[in-house]
């Protein structure tokens, strides 16, 4: 059941409830950055908790405290990548991505029994890192705050018809500041005689 | 109909929802003609504010027509009425009420519970907002059921167009209530972080309260500039020292009135690093909020001076200097803008032509393009600072 079906508990018979989802402002980039965010908590924890299985598929058997230590740095990098600021979370990806292609290329050579395993290990990870530079340079392209946004000129928008000058000081004919609101202590009436 | 409906950080959609109905006999039901998004829309878009729920329909800034009136509003309300929605939903009885600090009606909020546990004490209903308010749909949509709608409402005039009156639902109070809140005099000078819609709206009711020298602090050139078209000296906080500056302005002894209009939110940059440390501690969640703009406000403000706090806060903040606070002997308000307690002198205003607060669209579409303008404003893209959508 949809979590909007669920929570229609919270809602009251008046209330309007979804019956057709429609367009939403997330655009496919921001999709996949959230996609990657969660693969990196997966794989973090995964990391984290079994080190020495991975490390051992691998061959690496050697590596298991480095990979713990990736598991941290991939959790690290999936809080950005989940938040409102994603390209930072998507390159601290990107520099993880080479990280772990760097070490599994040490699993390669001849003399390694599992070096199949660190072959498909490093088809994964170069894809992955495909998908990491596409979601980065389609958020960074979706949310840009483009060149020619300062440029734009609303200097003839006052919203004052009478002018800046004009309307200095106009509310005040008839309007006071409600005592309620009063909070400048005026202390040239309260102790006239310090300050004659 | 159509609505623009909150399904999680950084997702609104244009759904298709249930139409409302009349369920007590103070409600009524509007036929949106426009509506507007808001900053505090944005910290809703970034799931800042806790207890929102899929499925919720955003947006507190709302006018159209009465197309339906329960037993018990049509005193004051009938079919065809030309009505301006505040943000705040007030019952206009309650202690609260009577005393005009509508924003924390004490009747409205329907999920009170939740709202004495978070806050305290609870504070009004709101529309479009968290369910700590009362998670009333907004209005951002075709139709909006308004809840004690005998007194939650402005009439408004046929014959001035929408752009001229929408903003009295929450901008243009809010910024009105800000200066205000300042307690303005003559001859002061009162400056104003933030030039976005309601730092903009805060400006022109400083000058229209007679402030000597108004002065609007952002880093977007296209919002100095709008805040330099109603008089205001600009400073750009990515090309100056904010504190140096308006030091500068007022002979070393600083501002005597500082106005935050920016709230939690306040822009991450290398320049200023407690913003950097603030957005760090917000994603472990050890923070809730981003106070850079506190911190420099109690720092530069002219001792006996007054902080007024119109941005929102949401929780938690770290390192305020109160110490610096405390000996300079600063005065503090703050309160989410009691709407109705200015609304029918600024309608007044906009009748005169004291003001215009048309000035600050700078985007009209479609409702179904709302959630593309989510992002653009959010982005501050396009030279973007006001959105007003029309169904
Ligand atoms: N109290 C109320 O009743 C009420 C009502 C409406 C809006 N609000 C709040 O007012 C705030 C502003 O709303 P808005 O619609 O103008 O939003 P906005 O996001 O368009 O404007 C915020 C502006 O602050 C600027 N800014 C960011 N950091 C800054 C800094 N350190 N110094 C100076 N300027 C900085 C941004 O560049 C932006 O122009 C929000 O927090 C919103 O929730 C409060
Ligand atoms: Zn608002
Ligand atoms: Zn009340």
């Amino acid at each position: 059941m949809p979590l909007t079906n669920l929570t229609g508990i919270a809602r009251s018979d008046g209330d309007p409830r979804v019956e057709q989802k429609g367009p939403s402002s997330m655009s496919s980039a921001d999709r996949l950055a959230r996609a990657l965010g969660w693969f990196s908590i997966g794989l973090g924890i995964t990391e984290l908790v079994a080190p020495g299985r991975i490390a051992r598929a691998l061959g690496l058997d050697d590596k298991a405290g480095l990979i713990r230590a990736y598991g941290v740095r991939e959790l690290a990098s999936a809080i950005p990548t989940l938040s409102v600021d994603k390209p930072l979370g998507l390159a601290a990806r990107i520099g993880g991505d080479a990280l772990d292609l760097a070490t599994l290329a040490t699993g390669l050579h001849r003399d390694n029994p599992k070096r199949g395993n660190a072959a498909i290990a490093i088809a994964l990870v170069a894809g992955i890192t495909l998908l990491d530079i596409l979601a980065y340079t389609g958020v960074k392209a979706v949310h840009r705050r483009d060149p020619h946004s300062g440029e734009r000129d609303y200097s003839d928008r006052s919203g004052l018809p009478r002018g800046p000058q004009a309307s200095r000081g106009l509310a005040r004919g008839d309007f006071d500041i409600p005592p309620d609101y009063r909070a400048e202590g005026q202390t040239a009436d309260a102790v006239p005689h310090l300050v004659a | 109909m159509k609505a623009l409906v909150w399904h999680g950080k950084e997702d609104i959609r244009y759904d298709t929802v249930s139409d409302p109905s009349i369920e007590n006999p103070r409600d009524a039901i509007i036929k949106v003609t426009s509506c507007a998004i808001c900053g505090s829309d944005l910290h809703l878009f970034h799931n800042l504010i806790p207890a929102m729920l899929p499925g919720d329909i955003m947006g507190h800034e709302t006018m159209g027509e009465v197309v339906e009136v329960g037993s018990a509003a049509k005193d004051s309300l009938k079919k065809g009425d030309r009505v301006v929605i505040p943000f705040t939903i007030q019952c206009g009885e309650c202690d609260q009420c009577r005393r005009g600090n509508f924003s924390v009606c004490q009747r409205t909020n329907r999920k009170g519970g939740l709202g004495d546990k978070a806050f305290g004490h609870r504070t009004a209903g709101l529309f479009g907002y968290t369910h700590l308010t009362g998670g009333y749909p907004g209005g951002q949509a075709e139709y909006l059921r308004v809840p004690f709608a005998d007194t939650t409402h402005i009439k408004v005039p046929d014959g001035i167009e929408d752009e001229k009156l929408l903003f009295l639902s929450d901008i243009l109070p809010t910024g009105w209530q800000a200066a205000v809140q300042a307690d303005i005099q003559p001859g002061d000078t009162v400056a104003v972080w933030g030039c976005g819609p309601v730092g903009q709206m805060t400006i022109r009711s400083a000058i229209l309260l007679g402030a000597e020298q108004v002065i609007g602090i952002d880093h977007l050139p296209e919002r100095l500039s709008m805040a330099a078209a109603a008089g205001a000296i600009t400073i750009n906080f990515e090309e100056e020292s904010v504190v140096e500056r308006l030091n500068e302005l007022t002979g070393g002894e600083g501002p005597h009135k500082c106005i935050d209009a920016v709230g939690t939110e306040s822009h991450v940059n290398l320049g200023q690093p407690d913003t950097l440390i603030d957005r760090a501690k917000q994603m472990l969640m050890v923070e809730n909020d981003r106070p850079h703009v506190l911190r420099e406000m109690i720092y530069v403000c002219r001792p006996a001076g007054v902080i007024s706090i119109i941005g929102v806060y949401l929780g938690l903040v770290d390192k305020i200097p109160m110490g610096q606070a405390m000996n300079k002997g600063l005065t503090f308000r703050m309160a989410q803008a009691h709407v109705p307690r200015w609304t029918g002198d600024l309608l007044r205003r906009i009748e005169d032509g004291q003001i215009d607060p048309s000035f600050v669209i700078t985007h009209k579409v479609d409702l179904s393009q709302g959630p593309e303008m989510y992002a653009t404003f959010r982005d501050k893209a396009d030279g973007c600072i006001k959105v007003m959508l029309q169904p």
